[in-house]
């Protein structure tokens, strides 16, 4: 039996922490969530020389152990704990060859809690393009670590560290310097108080006064005594304490650090002159964006066709091959287009995984954040905000998970907030049969087409939607924080493409099985409810229609449709339909659209999909849901169902109304509340529900 | 000539002075904003706000607001 290490990789953002871990790791990690946290877990195993395992955990990318957000404070919770499964044996810090200066910072605080420590100086390739040469050797000494030269883009120094990690018991555990000597007197009472604890230990836990959600701290109850100093007076200290760790920091690059100017280059600046330039800048921006848009459109209209007729195929072929009955009709109407309706969105969200992975990667994003935040500042948000907002045309999900490294409180809640307005991936299907059904086609000026014209106004509508209501919440929300905006602007780089697939492959794979369990779920809900109901009605369908119709010589298909349809209408569904059928009408739907929007509370693609379900469901033929839906008609006007007017209404209530349980769900585990997320429901559901009433009763 | 980092011009050098420790965030300081170092002004953003600055080899972006708690001594005119 070989023990597995415990390995924690830690570093600051952009030091390619993550490459370490790919290199390492291979495909061989999986991604999760912390336990009542929506906090990514990344780990994965490594095999080591001479047959040992390591189980290795990408920690969040932190500056220091001074945490200002969720997922910094997991870091610290994870090496204060030494109870944690998760604890590791060995640190493994990553820092950047070029940043090695502000890396070290993270390096001294995590030797200061005693824990075995291997340095990894990542990005070693572009030492010579820098100017920078390295004494291992000594900078070994003065850190009193091992250190690994690794360049995951050459894929060398990779061994090296495995061999490192494998001999992590012959590391020395000696902090490299004594931050205690800030305020002699208060440290040496804190360690009279506290002598089997860790000094660097208490001074963590006493500083770090953040509001940490719902996390509990330990040992923090005995500490309160010693919080006699002031914050202001912490705060002094910390800063004593970082001056003082850099001064180490200094001394030792002096020593083991040289650079040589005359031979570095530095494309980042002249790289910035154009892209964060007042008006080239934005000029890019917008052409990036069109493109992203391009993709998510265009490109992968062609494997969503194929997907669709493939799982309409699929369903034909197992209704014709499967035995006849009620477990083959499930599969058919219930089972395979439910998981259509859910693998057919893959092709947009990785193409906007792709994107943002790309984006990000390269350190392109960090000056859309610089360009944007002075914009975005006017309406409440954050340059930091675009991120989630552009996230959020996929998905909403990942989206509001990317608001964390917002600073202020007040910026990120109203970026949550908001971000559900944008047009995610889900209304695509609602909005592409309506607009198929309803608008024109033709050419507005002969060159746009009306339909194309419609949806990008919609999109328009989305974001327009956001930012009228951030700026609403902006001046209404009470919250006093203090908003702190530092953003790092990293140097440029190729993203690299293994980086870039994991990325998509893991963000497709957790919308998929995240968000498709939920369609999965309700799509079966709805056959059953479709085809039973209760009472006379139902189970006598076939008697009542034949005698209804007994007079007027149908022929057998026409009765058998009449049979389906007065089924459907008395089943559990239909009489929910119909009872809510009163509050939709103004609106200009019926009952199935009721079915419809009533399912599509859980999630929005459902709609579709339900509609899909209730007109296929007893039918036989293969004529397309958009063919039946045009043949609807409206039970009181008398004219076609879709019109104009009710799917201008329709598309209006979709694009304002919060019809996604999962985005709710992650609202309240971010905001770690459930008045949010019940603002959210109520205020855009029912904003949305007078605007389509407005839009219908105008239009009409 | 001491004046606050806000004042900076595109393309200035200074030495930071000092640091309100009040109103500057930890992270700032700990990203190498402290007094002794040098920074430049690389880029500013429309209405000079934010401000991309290379503070101590780290290149960053602050707001303005930020910004006009940091002293600092002009290198040379």
């Amino acid at each position: 039996m070989s023990k597995q290490i415990n390995v924690a990789l830690i570093g600051n953002p952009n030091t390619g922490k993550t490459s370490v871990f790919n290199a390492l790791t291979g495909l061989n990690q999986k991604v999760g969530n912390y336990p009542g946290i929506t906090v990514e877990k990344k780990e994965g195993i490594c095999k080591l020389p001479r047959g040992v395992k390591a189980h290795i955990i990408d920690l969040p990318g932190t500056y220091s152990l001074n945490a200002s957000s969720l997922d910094e404070n997991l870091v610290i919770e994870l090496l204060l704990n030494k109870n944690d499964k998760d604890f590791p044996d060995v640190a493994v810090v990553v820092s950047d060859v070029e940043n090695l200066k502000r890396n070290l910072l993270l390096f001294t605080q995590i030797k200061d809690l005693e824990i075995p420590t291997i340095l990894v100086i990542n990005m070693a390739d572009r030492m010579a393009y820098k100017g920078i040469s390295l004494d291992i050797a000594c900078l070994e000494n003065e850190l009193k670590t091992k250190i690994a030269l690794v360049s995951t883009r050459k894929n060398q120094g990779i061994e090296k560290l495995r061999e490192l990690i494998s001999d992590y018991r012959k590391l020395s555990v000696e902090p490299c310097l004594n931050a205690s000597e800030i305020d002699p007197e208060y440290f040496n009472s804190l360690r009279e108080a506290f002598p089997n604890q860790l000094l660097y230990k208490l001074w963590l836990v006493i500083t770090q006064d953040v509001n940490f959600g719902d996390i509990q701290r330990q040992e923090s109850d005995t500490l309160e005594d010693f919080k006699t100093k002031t914050k202001i007076d912490l705060k002094r200290l910390q800063q004593k304490e970082t001056i003082k760790r850099y001064q180490f920091i200094n001394n030792t690059l002096k020593k083991g650090q040289t650079i040589d100017l005359s031979t570095a280059k530095d494309l980042r600046i002249r790289f910035d002159r154009i892209l964060t330039h007042k008006v080239w800048g934005y000029l890019i921006f917008f052409f990036i964006l069109l493109l992203i848009f391009q993709a998510i459109y265009d490109w992968s209209a062609i494997p969503m066709d194929f997907i669709d007729s493939t799982f309409a195929s699929l369903s034909e072929w197992s209704k014709q091959t499967l035995p006849q009955g009620q477990f083959t009709n499930l599969i058919a109407e219930g089972i395979i287009p439910g998981l259509g309706g859910i693998v057919i969105f893959i092709p947009q969200i990785a193409f906007l995984f792709l994107f943002i992975a790309v984006l990000e990667e390269s350190g392109y994003m960090s000056r859309v954040v610089f360009l944007m935040d002075r914009i975005m500042r006017r309406f409440g948000l954050s340059g930091k905000s675009v991120v989630p907002l552009m996230s959020g045309t996929a998905c909403a999900i990942p989206a509001i998970m990317a608001t964390r490294n917002i600073e202020s409180w007040k910026e990120r809640l109203i970026t949550i907030l908001v971000t559900p307005f944008t047009t995610c991936s889900a209304r695509l299907p609602v909005y592409l049969i309506i607009i198929a059904l309803v608008i024109p086609e033709g050419r507005f000026l002969g060159l746009i087409s009306y339909q194309a014209l419609t949806l990008m106004l919609l999109y328009l509508i989305g974001f327009g939607a956001a930012l009228g209501s951030a700026y609403l919440l902006h001046k209404t929300l009470n919250i006093k924080s203090r908003s702190f905006f530092v953003v790092e602007m990293p140097n440029y780089k190729l993203p690299l493409f293994k980086n870039v697939l994991i990325t998509v492959v893991e963000k497709t794979k957790a919308f998929v099985f995240g968000a498709g369990k939920i369609i999965l779920a309700i799509s079966i809900v709805l056959w059953f409810l479709a085809s039973y109901g209760p009472g006379e009605h139902f189970n006598n369908a076939e008697n009542i229609v034949t005698e209804q119709y007994a007079t007027e010589n149908l022929t057998e298909e026409e009765l058998q449709q009449h049979i389906a349809s007065y089924k459907l209408e008395h089943s559990y569904i239909g009489i929910t339909g119909q009872a809510i059928e009163p509050l939709i009408q103004p609106l200009g739907y019926d009952w199935k659209i009721g079915i419809a929007i009533v399912s599509s509370f859980a999630a929005r693609e459902v709609f579709v999909g339900t509609l899909a379900t209730i007109y296929s469901v007893g039918s036989d033929e293969e004529e397309t849901i958009k063919n039946r839906m045009a043949g609807e008609v409206n039970p009181v006007l008398g004219t076609p169902l879709f019109n104009f007017a009710s799917g201008i209404s329709l598309m209006l209530f979709y694009a304002f109304a919060m019809q996604c349980m999962s985005t709710l769900a992650i609202v309240k585990r971010e905001t770690n509340s459930w008045k949010w997320p019940i603002l959210q429901l109520v205020t855009m559901s029912s904003f949305a529900y007078l605007v389509a009433l407005a839009a219908f009763q105008i239009l009409k | 000539m001491e004046i606050t980092l806000a004042n900076l011009k595109r393309g200035q050098k200074g030495i930071i002075k000092d640091v309100s420790s009040l109103h500057i965030p930890l992270k700032l300081l700990e990203m190498g904003c402290l007094p002794g170092n040098a920074v430049e002004l690389v880029q500013v953003a429309p209405f000079a706000d934010p401000m991309y600055l290379n503070i101590n080899g780290s290149h960053l972006a602050i707001r303005k607001e930020t910004a006009v708690h940091i002293l600092i001594n002009i290198a040379h005119e």
